[in-house]
């Protein structure tokens, strides 16, 4: 337990991965489990040492269950600009905030972690002899200790430039790992069931905790696809169910995405890719539907909202639309039963996702959805809003050097009342994206180019 | 498709609006599936469920044992909590139709799930 007025410390030790998407992600995980991002520290940009204050052990234990972007936190016990104000600072904690962890009864070990550089036994050495003015009593073990503690030193992000002296140092209890290893376990590369533009583990993860899933949760995924994202938040403990208007892809039918696979397996569907993990038992169900005319009777049913539409790359944008509209593409199979595809301009589809996000999410709820930019006309106005959402994070992932992805949470703080009241207004604030409904040609334009002067090189 | 997504859909045709609710189940090929048993999240969904329209589709499936409403502290009831359990998470229709009641627009169910796409005609703007 925290004493009062007492401020507890953590270092926590970040994967050097997805920069932008990390804060967030600590920063949801923290109010998940009843804590509060607050730290002294100024930026945390590229850094991957982070230090917070963090009410209790027990939040720092849940929040190291749930990240996949931090690699460790430990109890921070000192820290500083050199080793000798480091070993300073350690003479300024509090001394019975550390005899639990030492006493004479316990094991330890004490590990050396630089960063950017690479010391010498003996150096390592030396620096544990120098750690001896702090009361160890207990007794060293090196296989299975009780206790762990870090010696970690900061030598930058530069490996053509490295220094005599660290930037900085920290030493600290060791309390837990985070979730980087599901990012293998989860790894699409052993999916039974894959799609063309299934999501990377990693982000999956990142998704389901910057929308905050919990436990007995349910989320609702509109673009469902191969269901991967459901896959993430079940492993959360959630329930999930989906959507897609694509007939095959719901049913696990038709081509497969794998290299050397010519037509998907039985055991290619969303639901065998949740049993493939044990999570069958999260499984709702998954519908043949148009995101853009949802069939939910009036009510809040989702807790979160977590979804990577289609941005009309590898994946056509479609709705069903009458026959007046000129089709743009239909798909041959007799039982699906898309009669007309339009394109789907994608302002629109940014308009109906958040209005039904607004509609079905209970008050506090999540979206979290990707939206396709093209760099050099981006500007933050054009990022979709709702009266009823607030903004919570917006992520930037590069994907060529003239597009990207953003990742977009919102949270429901204001309840939905009349589906027309927002029409007007909506129409108005979505202005600034219409641009992008050529993403496509835009996307596209850069490879033209491209191909275009590899041809006149390779007739020179 | 479980009892409990029945639960929640809507037929979406144009001017039906709120009379498109509850769609009519029809079902010829259903399985029991058992789901692992989690009383926190059945007792999470016992406050969103629509009554008349669940015990009108378990009377369809000729379900038995099935609660006719919630009851004082069903959050603790163990055994209330078992009964909507299966009737809303183990029930399992693999083929059959969901009918708007006001247009008749039938949504065909094959291999456990519903197809709800209609052409622009039909859905509302």
């Amino acid at each position: 337990m925290a004493l009062p007025g007492v401020v507890n410390r953590y270092l926590l030790l970040m994967a050097q991965e997805h920069l932008e998407f990390r804060l967030p992600e600590i920063k949801s995980l923290l109010s998940l489990f009843g804590g509060q991002f607050t730290s002294s520290q100024g930026a945390y940009g590229k850094s991957p040492f982070w230090i917070l204050s963090i009410p209790s052990e027990e939040i720092a234990r849940n929040l190291m269950k749930r990240t996949v972007c931090a690699k460790s936190i430990f109890e921070l016990w000192g820290h500083g600009k050199s080793l000798e104000e480091l070993y300073s600072s350690l003479r300024n904690y509090p001394v019975e905030k550390m005899v639990p962890f030492l006493h004479s009864d316990s094991t330890y070990k004490i590990k050396i972690h630089t960063f950017n550089k690479t010391l010498t036994q003996e150096e390592k050495v030396r620096r544990i002899d120098a750690l001896e003015f702090l009361p160890f009593e207990g007794k060293v073990n090196l296989k299975k200790p009780q206790h762990i503690f870090s010696l970690l030193e900061d030598y930058g992000l530069d490996p053509n430039c490295i220094p005599e002296n660290p930037h900085n140092v920290y030493f600290g209890r060791w309390i837990a790992d985070g979730q980087r290893e599901l990012i293998e376990s989860y790894s699409v590369k052993k999916r039974h069931f894959i799609g063309n533009t299934s999501m990377d583990a990693g982000l999956s993860f990142i998704m389901a905790n910057h929308g905050k899933v919990k436990e007995n949760d349910i989320v609702f995924d509109p673009f469902v696809g191969t269901g991967g994202l459901l896959i993430a938040s079940a492993h959360f403990g959630a329930y999930v169910c989906g959507t897609d208007i694509d007939y095959n892809t719901v049913h696990g039918l038709g081509k497969a995405s794998r290299k050397n696979q010519k037509w998907r397996g039985p055991d290619e569907n969303i639901r065998a890719n949740l049993r493939q993990y044990g999570l069958e038992k999260y499984y709702l169900d998954v519908l043949v539907s148009d995101a853009s005319k949802p069939s939910w009777r009036k009510g809040t049913y989702f807790d979160a909202i977590i979804t990577d539409p289609p941005y009309g790359i590898r994946e056509s944008t479609r709705r069903t639309g009458s026959q007046k509209e000129i089709p743009k593409g239909i798909e041959k199979c007799p039982e699906s039963h898309v009669p007309v595809s339009l394109s789907y301009h994608l302002s629109d589809m940014f308009f109906d996702l958040l209005n039904f996000a607004a509609e079905t999410l209970v008050l506090g709820g999540r979206l979290v959805y990707w939206l396709p930019v093209y760099t050099p006309e981006y500007v933050e106005e054009m990022v979709p809003s709702h009266p009823c959402l607030k903004l919570i994070s917006n992520c930037e992932q590069k994907l060529s050097s003239h597009t990207s992805r953003r990742l977009i949470t919102m949270e429901k703080v204001k309840n939905f009342e009349n589906r027309d009241q927002y029409s007007h207004l909506l129409s108005d604030r979505f202005l600034p994206y219409q641009g992008h409904n050529s993403f496509r040609e835009k996307y596209f334009s850069g490879v033209t180019k491209r191909t275009a002067k590899e041809e006149k090189s390779s007739q020179e | 498709m479980k009892l409990l997504t029945h639960n929640l859909l809507s037929s979406h045709v144009r001017g039906v609006g709120p009379r498109g609710f509850p769609l009519r189940l029809q079902a010829t090929e259903v399985r029991i599936n058992p789901v692992e048993f989690n009383p926190d999240f059945v007792a999470r969904m016992i406050p969103k469920v629509e009554w008349a329209a669940l015990l009108e589709a378990a009377d369809t499936l000729h379900l038995v044992e099935v609660p006719k409403g919630p009851i004082e502290g069903y959050e603790r009831d163990e055994a209330f909590l078992r009964k909507m359990h299966h009737v809303l998470l183990e029930v399992d229709v693999l083929e059959g139709t969901l009918q708007c009641p006001e247009s008749g627009r039938l949504f065909p169910i094959s291999r456990g799930i519903p197809n709800m796409l209609l052409s622009d005609e039909e859905t509302e703007t």
